[in-house]
């Protein structure tokens, strides 16, 4: 791209506004091992030599399978008394999956632009040049179709490479290499060659960062046979989609959002593995699901606070896996409540809330009371302009409202 | 080409033969140059000294570039004012110690040309009467390796023509030909190791036969049957064979010339002893993926050999329209890369070229780049009929006087290695053989339902097994509305 913005900037203005504390939005958060009640999350369980299938259940010995879940009724005090962990940033937690999985395995590299000694615009690879060599951590020259390729080739030839794309909108110049060859040589070589990249990097509507600094790829790129997409959104979850994506042997994109870095968590010092096609309960409830992924999260959950001071009961799920669905979770939860909200980031026109909705609707039409409701931006480049920025992305007011109106 | 000639070119050769980004100062620069060196020859290297952190946003600093103990780094545009505060080593103002080497001054207002005077020079052995020309520097071949060399050739050509046939008799969709490429297509397959990774455009499947790819290998493929490697999922022509080290064609262009490069890199970073070798056309020198490839090669510094096939078409686009350079051969330079021209007629001169240069890309662990200049005497492909833009009488010329498979047979035959008995029955055996090996392929069964939805992730995805279970109630419903032959 043209244009390189001063991405420390942004991250700073974030943590200096406020710094989320993500236990501020979730009501309850258990950390113990080996769920009590809660529903266990599954562990990606493949090795770096052998391929594991998706979904499998049951992690080996050296996996830990721990809670993503969020139960009502343990209480955050009790549960990090019972287990430290450690505090960190979700931008560290990206790096710090990153670091224990080339730590693991010699094949993972990364490569993208300015990843090397400058750390990263996010500073997700900060550290990882001095200590792994400026060949395991490349920094490329300005070019991201083709050193998105180069990953692809390296990829094709044993390596698991990390492709950064410095933000994700840098990544439409990527597209055909993600398309046409990145999902594709898998199946058109007839399973000879595997992809096992990663791409990530941040995306969303930040602190006005420009429309061209504001995009929102996951809409784009939905419909690539051959890829998966994932989106991660507290530094827990951040941490364990980063190595499962690393894992996976299939092309995995990793959304970040630019204004998530510098979110605070406690997370186990164990290592753990989450996996990519699950998505994650946030807050169960009675009356309505809210589906949502990434910074959205956070919008919905203030609005829950809101809602259930008003006497409402929400259900949130943040659905993180963004291609394929995880419909078991989703259609669960719909059957329990029957009304459904989505609130997203993505413009109204194709973007994932667009295709949630086709997919809820063919699956679970016969359990909805109300027609589903979707909240999106509006279909418009996203100005620059403070107000202007904060209007074209769903605020918490809104979600209130569409709840209520759902309840009627 | 009617491109103005300046009579004073003056060309600075800015880059040194390993380009670092130095400090202004000698004897920083040479201990960062040994230290960057050998960062990027490990996989796991050492340490940096704290001092050495960069600077990111100070211009023209290297990566591993100090601020010279405290001193400020200099633009260009301050170096004539400033000479005061710079290290007591710095050199007057007749020349800028630049980033990549020296760059000396002139007063005179000169821009060099967009071409040489003379256009770079090709280099072949052989004559086309199939003579070796006196004082040829080349590689001597075993009486084995020309052999084979010429019967893969031969090969190639009959494979194409009866290929080819069979589209137009409807039999296979589509079929693109090598015809007058078959010496790049060989020479250039037998002077690599076949441990040497080959990332194809699509008119090399020679390299695959070389490797030993059966003519009923390429029948299954273009039959797209369930012996296909590629399981009937790829259009016609685009073969792909893991075994053979020969990456499965995708019809985007010169997309492989990035692939080609991330492959070297990862050769480099394991350390082996071989190297990637990409194909493309004069048509695919102007995609952003060529230029971006080269740069990033020459910057990385691994080894890829990129081998353009300039064969004067891009469809109905001929080079005049494609570029204004000398070719592609003067491009190498403007990346950083050892570049030179051949002779893509001459399997000799290719044979040479390529083994030389595999071995440069190797053990300098530097990309090279090879233009061999050719001629398409085919049609673009079965779906193009090339006497609408271009005279038959320059096809049948390029066709009789600058034949690859001719000249080679001349000098073969003259060594005594080959006679018309000789070619003629390896004409018939392969003929025999590729009509055995497409009646067979036409009679195996296509690939099932199943190889629809399998590999496009390691394990089908639940919506992809509903869609699967969806069609095949739909076929079984419906059975009179599918082929017949769909195997479910």
């Amino acid at each position: 791209m043209s244009s390189i913005f001063q991405a420390v900037g942004a991250a700073t203005s974030l943590s200096s506004s406020a710094s989320f504390d993500t236990k501020k939005f979730q009501f309850s958060s258990s950390r113990s091992l080996l769920g009590k009640r809660a529903s266990c999350v599954v562990v990606r369980c493949s090795g770096a030599k052998m391929d594991g299938g998706l979904n499998q259940i049951g992690g080996r010995a050296d996996h830990l399978v721990t809670n993503a879940v969020a139960t009502k009724a343990d209480t955050p005090a009790a549960s990090t008394a019972s287990k430290p962990g450690h505090e960190l940033l979700l931008f560290e937690a990206l790096r710090e999956g990153l670091e224990e999985e080339m730590e693991r395995d010699a094949r993972v590299c990364v490569m993208g632009e300015d990843v090397g000694h400058y750390g990263g615009s996010y500073k997700v690879t900060k550290g990882l040049a001095p200590k792994y060599g400026d060949l395991r951590v490349l920094d490329t020259p300005i070019a991201e179709n083709s050193f998105t390729g180069m990953g692809i080739g390296a990829a094709m030839m044993g390596l698991r490479p990390i492709i950064e794309g410095m933000n994700m909108g840098f990544l439409l110049l990527a597209f055909n290499q993600i398309s046409n060859n990145c999902g594709m040589l898998h199946y058109t070589s007839g399973g000879q060659f595997k992809i096992p990249v990663v791409i990530r990097g941040p995306g969303g509507v930040g602190r006005q960062l420009g429309a061209e600094h504001s995009q929102r790829l996951e809409s784009y790129f939905q419909s690539i046979p051959g890829i998966q997409m994932v989106a991660c959104s507290t530094p827990y979850n951040a941490k364990g989609l980063m190595k499962a994506a690393i894992r996976s042997d299939n092309p995995v994109i990793l959304f970040e959002h630019v204004l998530l870095y510098n979110l605070k968590e406690r997370i186990p010092d164990e290592e753990y593995v989450l996996n990519l096609e699950e998505a994650e309960m946030v807050r169960p409830g009675e009356h309505v699901t809210i589906l949502t992924y990434s910074r959205m999260r956070y919008h919905v959950m203030q609005a829950a606070k809101t809602l259930v001071n008003k006497g409402y009961d929400p259900e949130v799920i943040d659905i993180r896996s963004l291609k394929p669905f995880d419909l078991h979770t989703i259609g669960n939860s719909i059957k329990k409540t029957h009304r459904v909200l989505i609130v997203e980031e993505c413009m109204r026109t194709g973007g994932i809330g667009a295709s949630l909705t086709a997919a809820i609707t063919e699956n679970f039409h016969d359990y909805l009371d109300a027609p589903i409701i979707c909240l999106s931006s509006q279909d418009v480049p996203t100005p620059y302009a403070g107000t202007l920025e904060e209007w074209t992305v769903v605020q918490p007011p809104q979600i209130v409202a569409a709840v209520e109106q759902l309840c009627r | 080409m009617a491109l103005l000639k300046s009579s004073k070119c003056i060309m600075h050769h800015l880059k040194s033969n390993k380009f670092r980004m130095l400090g202004f100062t000698s004897s920083v620069s040479n201990s960062l140059f040994s230290r960057h060196h050998h960062l990027l020859r490990t996989v796991s290297p050492p340490l940096l000294p704290n001092h050495a952190r960069v600077k990111p946003s100070i211009a023209f600093s290297g990566r591993f570039e100090s601020v010279c103990d405290g001193k400020q780094l200099h633009t260009a545009t301050q170096f004539s004012n400033d000479i005061n505060q710079l290290s007591s080593e710095a050199p007057l103002e007749e020349e800028l110690n630049f980033p990549g080497g020296k760059v000396k001054f002139t007063p005179e207002r000169i821009f060099t040309s967009g071409s040489d005077n003379e256009r770079t020079q090709c280099y072949r052995v052989l004559n086309e009467n199939g003579q070796l020309i006196v004082d040829s520097d080349l590689f001597k071949i075993s009486k084995e390796l020309a052999v084979k060399m010429y019967k893969d050739m031969v090969t190639l050509q009959v494979m194409d023509t009866i290929f080819y046939e069979a589209q137009r008799q409807g039999r296979i969709s589509f079929y693109l030909s090598t015809t007058g490429e078959e010496a790049i297509n060989i020479a250039s397959a037998a002077a690599l190791n076949n441990n040497d990774f080959v990332f194809p455009q699509y008119r090399e499947p020679g390299v695959l036969l070389w490797r030993g790819f059966t003519l009923q290998e390429f029948a299954n493929q273009l039959f797209g049957n369930k012996y296909d490697y590629g399981k009937g999922r790829q259009l016609a022509i685009h073969y792909g064979s893991k075994k053979h080290n020969y990456i499965t064609v995708s019809s985007t262009v010169a997309t492989q010339i990035p692939h080609a490069v991330g492959a070297a890199y990862s050769m480099k970073m394991e350390n082996q002893d071989s190297c990637t070798i990409t194909y493309f056309g004069d048509g695919g020198s102007s995609t952003g993926d060529f230029h971006a490839g080269l740069n990033f090669s020459a910057v990385m510094e691994v080894p890829v050999i990129f081998f353009c096939r300039n064969n004067g078409w891009a469809i109905s686009t001929p080079i005049s329209d494609q570029f204004r350079s000398d070719g592609i051969v003067v491009r190498g330079k403007a990346y950083g890369i050892p570049s030179i021209r051949v002779d893509g007629n001459d399997a000799l001169a290719i044979y040479s070229v390529v083994y030389e240069a595999r071995k440069m890309a190797i053990e300098k662990q530097t990309p090279v780049l090879i233009e061999a200049l050719t001629y398409r005497a085919g049609h673009h492909s079965t779906s193009d009929d090339s006497t609408k833009y271009r005279p038959i009488d320059e096809m049948e010329w390029w066709r009789d006087n600058q034949n690859p498979v001719k000249r080679f047979r001349l000098w073969i035959e003259n060594e005594g290695w080959w006679s018309d008995r000789v070619e003629s029955e390896h004409r018939s055996n392969i003929r025999k053989q590729l009509s055995q090996a497409i009646q067979a392929a036409e009679r195996v069964e296509k690939p099932s339902v199943t190889d629809m939805f399998n590999d496009v992730y390691d394990v089908p995805t639940k919506n992809l097994s509903e869609q699967e279970i969806f069609l095949r109630e739909n076929i079984k419903k419906h059975a009179k509305d599918y082929p017949y032959n769909v195997i479910t």
